[in-house]
């Protein structure tokens, strides 16, 4: 027992580590909760894409404030708005069908953010922070702005949940009810761009979609309403985040890829838990 | 004595009652894709009936409600629920879509979608009260379901969902309900429990719109008939409408004339 304290207090006594551990879990929570929607909507691709094309908004911050970390936040949240509400139009008008337009999208911006990144003097540094997230570099001011941001959309989703419930379940009930189905959907859309960009200092852009759909699938393999795969997932999530960066500490791996793979871990063995039950289930009828 | 009823009549239809048919359409024309799917709809529907809509596929019978209720946008024509616009009375209609437009993998009971009856009622930031499932139970168990109120719909089978859909409608206590198809691809006794139930309505004095397939059980069950085929080929009281040439008219001989019609509007186009 007390070996097991020791594991778990050891890395506390460095602050960079409190507050990675912090920011993990919170991103852990928020994701799994918004994320609930992206999987029920059909909007993996979805997230993936914004979060690829956030890169180019992080990196002009980032030329322009000289390396300065700090201003970032607000680069990064601009650029997510701006593109959640773009891809939301490509998608609801395009020509093309969705997916590709929005593939084009999140490829050509992608490929815009590492461009600007290349012109910067550590190249690969911090190409691969941007990427695989930095939570260890974590500062008191990043982990205020993780909280409120995180705090506030998990907020006004409860607020708004009936709202939210019925347009991802059956729009055409949200549409004769009079909702503002259009206008539900780009408010969903800002709040998952939020969440990225609350998130993604800890994950990184490249593995970001992990949080926003591995959770919530997760749970719900497991539980069969809405409310209880929206608190089993956030359960799901900051465990995850806290779990990998221990794993990271202790085992010397990337803590964006650590904590991704905590959750990819608990996802394959909920599988395997659910198929086993099911095939017993069969086998008794 | 004739006038005599009359004023009778409009003295009991005055006061809270409205006065106005549930649903009238006049000149509606739709069109998908600039292809047009109805022509020149009129319609007027009397309260407290059972009313059946039948036509052959593609005849736009699911056209005809969604466009009364701005689920699709209409050409031309004008569409009063109760003598206002629908946006202004879409607390007095509840519609039940046909089952295939449902995603059944949500991960919502049957008591929730319920529940989601109550919603219009409840409004903006205010949470769902005891109340309110209260309602939704009580709907659940007229269609015979409480007793799955807390299963996830996709463990029900097709006829438990749709009774399930039936309830979300009567938890919107509406005066008028639209249903597409309810009675599709469902087992016996769930055609009961919902035939028993529109006559309950009809005793409530509500007023039922229901799109229909089975041309057998039209006289049994529907007071009057709507017989589509993309233009209204007749309407009225089943015993005088549902006739053999009606019949044929709506589902015999695919050129009918007004086939031929579109036909050559099409042949235009392309020149």
């Amino acid at each position: 027992m007390a070996e097991l304290f020791e594991v778990l207090l050891v890395p506390m006594q460095y602050p960079f580590m409190v507050r990675g551990l912090l920011a993990s879990l919170l991103v852990g929570l928020v994701c799994g909760v918004v994320g609930c929607f992206v999987v029920l909507r059909g909007m993996a691709f979805f997230g993936d894409a914004m979060s690829h094309s956030i890169l180019p908004g992080i990196a002009l911050g980032y030329l322009i404030g000289g390396g300065a970390r700090g201003p970032l936040f607000g680069w990064a949240m601009v650029t997510a708005i701006v593109v959640a509400i773009s891809i939301g139009a490509v998608s609801k008008t395009g020509r093309l069908k969705e997916d590709t337009s929005i593939g084009i999208i999140f490829a050509g911006m992608f490929a815009l953010g590492v461009a600007l990144i290349s012109l910067g003097r550590s190249y690969s540094l911090d190409l691969v922070h941007f990427l695989f997230g930095d939570v260890l570099g974590v500062s008191w001011m990043d982990l205020g702005l993780t909280a409120f941001f995180g705090v506030l959309v998990v907020l006004i989703l409860l607020l708004f949940y009936k709202e939210f419930l019925v347009v991802s379940f059956d729009e055409t009930l949200a549409r004769t009810l009079r909702l503002p189905s259009t206008a539900l959907y780009y408010a969903l859309l800002i709040l998952i761009a939020v969440t990225i960009v609350a998130s993604i200092q800890t994950v990184g852009v490249a593995l970001m979609l992990a949080m926003l759909i591995t959770p919530p699938a997760t749970a719900y393999l497991l539980v069969r309403r809405l409310p209880a795969m929206m608190a089993l997932s956030a359960l799901l999530g900051a465990c995850s985040g806290v779990a990998g960066l221990y794993l990271s500490y202790y085992a010397g791996i990337a803590s964006g890829a650590a904590i991704v793979l905590v959750c990819t871990g608990l996802f394959m063995l909920v599988l395997l838990f659910t198929s086993i039950r099911r095939l017993r289930r069969h086998d008794a009828r | 004595m004739n006038h005599d009823a009359e004023t009778g009549n409009r003295a009991r239809t005055g006061g809270d009652h409205l006065p106005s048919s549930p649903l009238s359409i006049d000149d509606m024309t739709v069109a998908y894709h600039r292809k047009p799917v109805l022509w020149d709809v009129d319609l007027d529907i009397p309260e407290g009936q059972l009313i059946g809509m039948i036509g052959p596929n593609g005849a736009g019978k699911s056209t005809v409600i969604k466009a009364a209720l701005d689920l699709v946008p209409k050409i031309s024509g004008r569409v009063r629920f109760f003598g206002k616009p629908y946006a202004r009375q879409r607390r007095l209609v509840a519609y039940v879509p046909q089952r295939e437009s449902i995603d059944w993998d949500f991960p919502v009971s049957a008591l929730d979608v319920a529940v989601m009856g109550c919603y219009g009622r409840i409004g903006w930031f205010r949470p769902v009260t005891r109340k309110d499932r209260e309602v939704a139970r009580e709907a659940l168990d007229r269609v015979g379901m409480a007793d799955y109120a807390h299963r996830q719909i996709s463990q029900l089978s097709g006829g438990q969902q749709q009774r399930v859909f039936l309830a979300r409608a009567l938890a919107q206590e509406a005066r008028m309900y639209i249903m597409d198809e309810p009675l599709a691809g469902v087992d016996a006794a769930t055609e009961r429990v919902i035939v028993g139930l529109l006559r309950d309505l009809r005793e409530a004095g509500r007023t039922v719109l229901a799109v229909h397939h089975d041309l057998q059980t039209v006289r049994e069950y529907f007071d009057q008939v709507i017989m589509l085929n993309m233009r209204v080929v007749a309407a009225g009281p089943t015993a005088d409408v549902f006739t053999k040439e009606n019949l044929d008219k709506t589902y015999g001989g695919r050129l009918t004339l007004l086939d031929e019609a579109a036909q050559a509007m099409a042949m235009n186009g392309r020149e």
